[in-house]
């Protein structure tokens, strides 16, 4: 039998596409937060690919070609966990023929394993939408649960690239000094912000509320990852006359037409909190991420 | 000093530098008893530190006073209990593969008789149609997925057709541990040629294959192989493939040899343009040595004919698709403009009306087709799209009869214009018109409602 194969126009490429490795542990986070953590415990150690945006659903992502060329050369993989990217990273993995970031190896690091999750569903069925097994992996918005993971995440750096591990304890340190620090001062300032009751668009913020001690009223999907109907709004409002909330709640990529028109029409404050670093302008590191997240609050108070 | 005091005597010094031995290996032993019992506190303390940090969380979450009207949101405790998935564990089940189902189905209205239709010039396979008329079950599909041991993971891809038999769609194993973007895959798979070709038909964005595939694929081209796949170490997306196999679906046959019946060779690439934009180019060659593959179709005069064709077929197969979302975000808004291209060139020997003239002769084609699709979602949920289907009968040398008389002068055309709605990520409702000019003078005007519902384990987002 006779099989004349072609040679490909993309075999001559072969020769000078290898890139050189390059030195820094190469780390792709799947959302901007992980990124920053990442990036201000390696330091020049690493060298970090983000796969998202702030202003990108990390639900809603497609694992398009650059994302599985940049889990092809990634040495650790930074991700939330708790099935937030399960539509696009077993996809990545896969594809990506890398065994370093296989699930279980060193190298893949999910976050919310190291943090205690809220709203773990106690019925699992897909008539209540869009809902995550392990719980809400919306772990972020929490800086204890930062500090959580950057110990985590310190010690497994230190485990991919044993050579740099006292670097990254270091910087660990420096990190977790600054950052408990940090944790006590929006503490301080958040006071006035107990017991105040929100309406939030997606449940995205649990961890937040939980910790500043807010209350969430409703949300503004009627079910995890359903779009509200003009119907549901209004029941939504229809409730705010009876139980007043201060402000309605959204993420940076949330699209604002629901919950800026329930806000025009309840006259309360519609709320876009930067959620994770590069949400807005000023939330341009981890630290800046909580400092305008507590200004955002406070200022929709007054 | 007597007998008894000599034994003794000697018996100690016998025993004397053991005795100093043990006493030094109990000093050493409880030193390690009390090391073991000091680790095992202060693993006790920090169980028990975690334990009233979980619970401290657990009643500050619950006393955050809920909302006193039943809440709309699912029920959920507030913290630290299981998930139904870690209370299984320990059982058996746990190690489950992933399972899940696709249902679909619709209805189909056609102004021309499915029975008369074909390609008009091309040698295709029987599955070439738009299908029967009326409401009708689609292909239900179960798959089962899962690691099978650290360097290996398997999926299974059963398909139940509505005449109730049941096909196996895919049925491969994968390596997960060879490293270097290497990976290889054995089994039954669809081939990584082209775009649409590796994706389950429940993901395409219109109801039926490109007229493309149809003619030179015969809808989807499977391997029963192997295949062996690269992705460069670039931060370029490049990536190549190759795949051997027995040749078992169109325009390949099984042809009782002991080599290779279909071998293909893939590449693409890919990457961004800004956040926004997306990319990605693949080139393939697809290589086959059908024996005795039938064709069933019409001569120039409308009467049926089967022809037989052996001989070598080679395919080019050009795709490009380019994504673009505002900022990468598709959940708003989207565009995803897709087209591919083939050639295919064919030479060998033909048997024209193999159940009436069956007249024989060397036979050599270069046909093309293509189609280019537009699809846009405008908001949330609800997503429509335009699609142009084109062949080219190409150039045709048929020795044994006029080659009119195989494939008059006409190139088939179809316009196609979608719309769908997802209620969402796991369910799709869609209308698609078609006009379809497949056959010279007439115009097959196709109207279609389906549906897809998908259970079970999260579908994947692929590109």
């Amino acid at each position: 039998m006779k099989l004349r194969f072609v040679l490909f126009a993309f075999a001559t490429l072969l020769g000078t596409a290898v890139a050189p490795a390059s030195a820094a542990l190469r780390v792709l986070a799947c959302e901007p937060e992980w990124g920053a953590l990442a990036q201000a415990l390696g330091g020049d150690k690493v060298n970090v690919y983000l796969a998202t945006n702030a202003l990108q659903d990390p639900h809603q992502i497609q694992a398009r070609p650059s994302l599985i060329a940049s889990a092809r050369n990634a040495d650790l993989v930074v991700c939330t966990g708790a099935e937030l990217e399960i539509g696009w990273m077993p996809v990545l993995l896969r594809q990506s023929g890398n065994e370093r970031i296989q699930p279980g190896a060193k190298g893949y690091f999910e976050a919310a394993n190291f943090v205690t999750k809220l709203e773990v569903p106690t019925r699992l069925d897909r008539a209540e939408g869009d809902v995550h097994a392990a719980g809400n992996p919306h772990i972020q918005t929490d800086p204890r649960n930062i500090a959580r993971v950057g110990a985590a995440l310190a010690q497994r750096l230190a485990d991919v690239d044993p050579a740099n591990a006292a670097a990254y304890r270091a910087a660990h340190e420096d990190f977790s000094a600054r950052w408990n620090a940090a944790i006590g001062r929006w503490e301080k300032e958040a006071a006035p912000l107990r017991g105040v009751r929100v309406v939030v668009q997606h449940k995205a913020f649990p961890y937040l509320l939980n910790w500043l001690g807010m209350v969430e009223i409703t949300t503004l999907e009627p079910k995890p990852g359903v779009e509200p109907s003009s119907g549901y709004l209004s029941e939504v409002l229809a409730r705010l006359q009876r139980e007043p909330a201060r402000m309605v709640l959204r993420a940076a990529y949330n699209d604002g037409r629901s919950s800026e028109w329930l806000a025009e029409r309840a006259k309360i404050p519609a709320v876009v909190l930067p959620f994770t670093v590069g949400g807005d302008e000023q939330a341009m590191d981890l630290f800046a991420l909580f400092d305008d997240t507590i200004k955002r609050l406070l200022g929709a108070l007054r | 000093m007597n007998a008894r005091t000599t034994c003794v005597l000697l018996l100690a010094m016998a025993v004397a530098p053991h005795v100093a031995v043990a006493a030094d290996d109990s000093l050493q032993q409880l030193h390690a008893e009390i090391q073991e019992l000091k680790q095992s506190y202060e693993a006790r303390l920090r169980q028990l530190e975690e334990r009233v940090a979980q619970a401290e969380a657990a009643q500050r979450a619950a006393s955050a006073p809920p909302a006193p009207t039943p809440s709309p949101a699912p029920a959920a405790v507030p913290a630290t209990a299981p998930g139904p998935a870690a209370a299984g564990a320990a059982t058996a089940n746990a190690f489950n593969p992933a399972v899940s189902v696709i249902l679909a189905g619709g209805y189909t209205s056609l102004s021309q008789d499915p029975n008369q239709y074909r390609l008009t010039g091309f040698l295709t396979s029987s599955d070439v149609g738009p299908g029967p008329r009326g409401l009708s079950l689609a292909e239900s599909e179960l798959s089962l997925a899962a690691s099978v041991d650290p360097y290996f993971s398997g999926v299974l891809t059963v398909s139940i057709t509505p005449e109730n038999t049941v096909s196996v769609e895919e049925a491969f194993f994968q390596t997960t541990a060879i490293g270097n973007g290497v990976q290889l895959k054995g089994g039954r798979f669809l081939s990584g040629i082209g775009y649409l070709n590796g994706q389950h038909s429940h993901v395409w964005d219109f109801v039926d294959t490109p007229l493309a595939y149809q003619a030179f694929l015969g809808g989807q081209f499977g391997q029963d192989g192997l295949q062996l796949h690269w992705v460069a170490p670039t931060d370029t997306f490049i990536e190549l493939g190759a795949e051997i196999g027995s040749g078992r679906d169109f325009p390949a046959t099984p042809n009782n040899g002991n080599g290779v019946g279909a071998a293909a060779l893939t590449g693409h690439l890919g990457g961004d343009v800004g956040f926004s934009n997306s990319w990605r180019f693949g080139l393939s060659y697809l290589s086959a040595s059908p024996s005795n593959r039938s064709s069933d179709g019409f001569d120039a005069n409308g009467n049926a004919v089967r022809n037989v064709f052996s001989g070598d077929s080679r395919t080019w197969l050009a795709d490009v698709i380019w994504k673009w979302a505002p900022n990468g975000n598709a959940v708003q808004r989207n565009l995803k403009l897709q087209a591919e291209a083939f050639q295919r060139h064919e030479s060998g020997t033909l048997v024209f009306d193999a159940d009436g003239t069956a007249a024989s002769g060397s036979y050599a084609s270069t046909q093309w087709g293509a189609y280019a699709q537009a699809v846009y979602q405008f908001v949330p949920r609800w997503s429509t799209g335009l699609r142009y289907d084109r062949l080219d009968r190409g150039s045709i040398d048929f020795a044994a009869a006029d080659p009119s008389l195989l494939a008059p002068p006409y190139n088939p055309s179809r316009w196609t214009a979608m719309l769908s709605f997802a209620p969402s990520e796991f369910s799709r409702l869609r209308m698609q018109f078609a006009a379809d000019r497949s056959r010279p003078g007439v115009t097959d005007n196709q109207f279609r409602i389906d549906y897809q519902m998908s259970l079970g384990a999260h579908g994947a987002h692929s590109y």
